[in-house]
């Protein structure tokens, strides 16, 4: 199989208008994915399927992760000349920036007939709140339907094209994304008989919360 | 009567004979009972369970059926697959929370005298998914529970023991008086409000009349 720089590189030979980013994982897995623009993220997923050399027919995963906004703290350092001539003073202005979040989605694609993979694609929303739609990937691989929907119910990415995109674990009144990492879960610890700490803590907020009394 | 308050109470039917009275007289084909007593022990042979299993601990429910374990020793073994016939409710795994108005309506449905039984530590408390955001801690929170079997998953002799425990307490009810039989008394709830899906969590929680937290160890 190609290395995942030839896939990139065929990619953007054949869709020279989509943007294909590689994502490198640092890990010691080393497992590089794709990061497809979803304006033809389908369009890149029929290719990946139907090329003769990738042959990718089985999307065997996907999944969610939710990326919350990021505070990085940037440091620049400057060297002022010292007043006097004297020795030149170094001055580090620390500028802080908020890194908007986003939505992922992540397919793990293999090839049953070739026998290789896995090759890793994302899709990225635009943000965390209103615009979170992703073309839906289940017209290119039918087992992608379960997964999306989980998707859609536990961190709330809205999937465009999915045939029948309802929630599948919460019951369809239910507003939250579970998933997502500033749900705000219900207050029912009542009673945590464990030892577990951040469990006490919970329970202990409740206990405050309530007036002291456990109900 | 003239039995002291603290010796035990003898077979109430006949006067004072005592169980090795009866037991003398029944090898000589004198059956001495009484109704209550009667009715007790063919309700306590004939536990019917609602067919239904929700997790891993159907699995060993599902095995206390089998030769093996063979819970037909105890008259348990027809598992009905309507609540309308079914005397016992054996919840055996995790309840979800989009599950459980489901329970609780199938617990409505069944006719007394009717039976519970918590099977594993899902079912008792939530157990290792307590913290989930779709677990319910504990169907006790929503309909009362007679008999709590803890595991993960219990074994079925667990259950069989379960189900022994449940005879007695079955046995000993009174059909009549003060303390007679929750199913006798028109004054105790035999259905319980079922819970509605919110928008953040089950409306209500759980039951406030059925279910209270003990009180937080002392620190």
């Amino acid at each position: 199989m190609d290395t995942i720089e030839q896939i990139r590189d065929r990619l953007l030979a054949r869709f020279p208008a989509g943007k294909v980013i590689l994502v490198t994982n640092p890990g010691a897995a080393a497992e590089h994915s794709l990061l497809l623009a979803p304006a033809n993220a389908r369009d890149i997923a029929r290719f990946l399927r139907d090329d003769p050399e990738l042959r990718l027919d089985y999307c065997s995963n996907a999944t969610g992760i939710d990326w919350p906004d990021k505070e990085i703290t940037d440091t620049v350092k400057t060297s002022v000349p010292g007043p006097d001539g004297g020795p030149a003073k170094v001055v580090e202005t620390k500028t802080v920036r908020i890194e908007p979040g986003y939505l992922e989605a992540v397919y793990h694609l293999y090839s049953i007939a070739l026998k290789h993979g896995p090759v890793v694609i994302r899709l990225r929303t635009a943000n965390r709140t209103d615009a979170v739609t992703l073309p839906s990937l289940t017209p290119v691989w039918r087992s992608c339907d379960f997964q999306e929907r989980e998707i859609f119910d536990l961190y709330g990415i809205v999937f465009d094209g999915h045939p029948d995109l309802r929630r599948l674990l919460m019951w369809d009144e239910f507003k939250d994304h579970p998933m997502r990492k500033d749900y705000v879960e219900p207050d029912d610890y009542e009673w945590e008989p464990t030892a577990h700490g951040a469990i006490l803590e919970k329970a202990k907020a409740h206990q405050t919360a309530t007036g002291g009394t456990t109900s | 009567m003239n039995t002291p308050s603290d010796q035990p109470v003898p077979f109430p039917a006949a006067g004072n004979i005592s169980d090795a009275d009866r037991e003398e007289l029944r090898r000589h084909g004198v059956l001495i009972t009484c109704i209550e007593e009667l009715h007790n022990w063919g309700r306590s042979n004939s536990i019917w369970p609602l067919q239904f299993g929700l997790a891993c601990c159907a699995i060993e429910m599902i095995a206390a059926a089998t030769a093996r374990f063979d819970i037909a020793r105890f008259g348990a073994e027809i598992f009905r697959p309507s609540p309308r016939q079914a005397d016992l409710m054996i919840v055996s795994g995790t309840v979800t929370k989009k599950m459980a108005p489901m329970v609780v309506r199938l617990w409505n449905q069944m006719p007394e005298p009717k039976y519970c039984i918590a099977m594993g530590a899902c079912a008792i408390s939530g157990g290792p998914f307590k913290q989930g955001y779709n677990v319910v801690k504990g169907i006790d929170r929503f309909v009362p529970v007679d008999i709590y079997i803890p595991g993960c998953p219990p074994r079925p002799e667990a259950l069989l023991n379960g189900l022994m425990k449940l005879q007695e307490q079955i046995k000993a009810e009174k059909l009549t008086g003060p303390d007679a039989a929750r199913h006798t008394r028109a004054d105790l709830p035999s259905e319980y409000p079922i819970p509605e899906y919110g928008e953040h969590d089950l409306v209500p929680s759980k039951n406030e009349s059925l279910w209270s937290p003990p009180s937080p160890p002392a620190v």
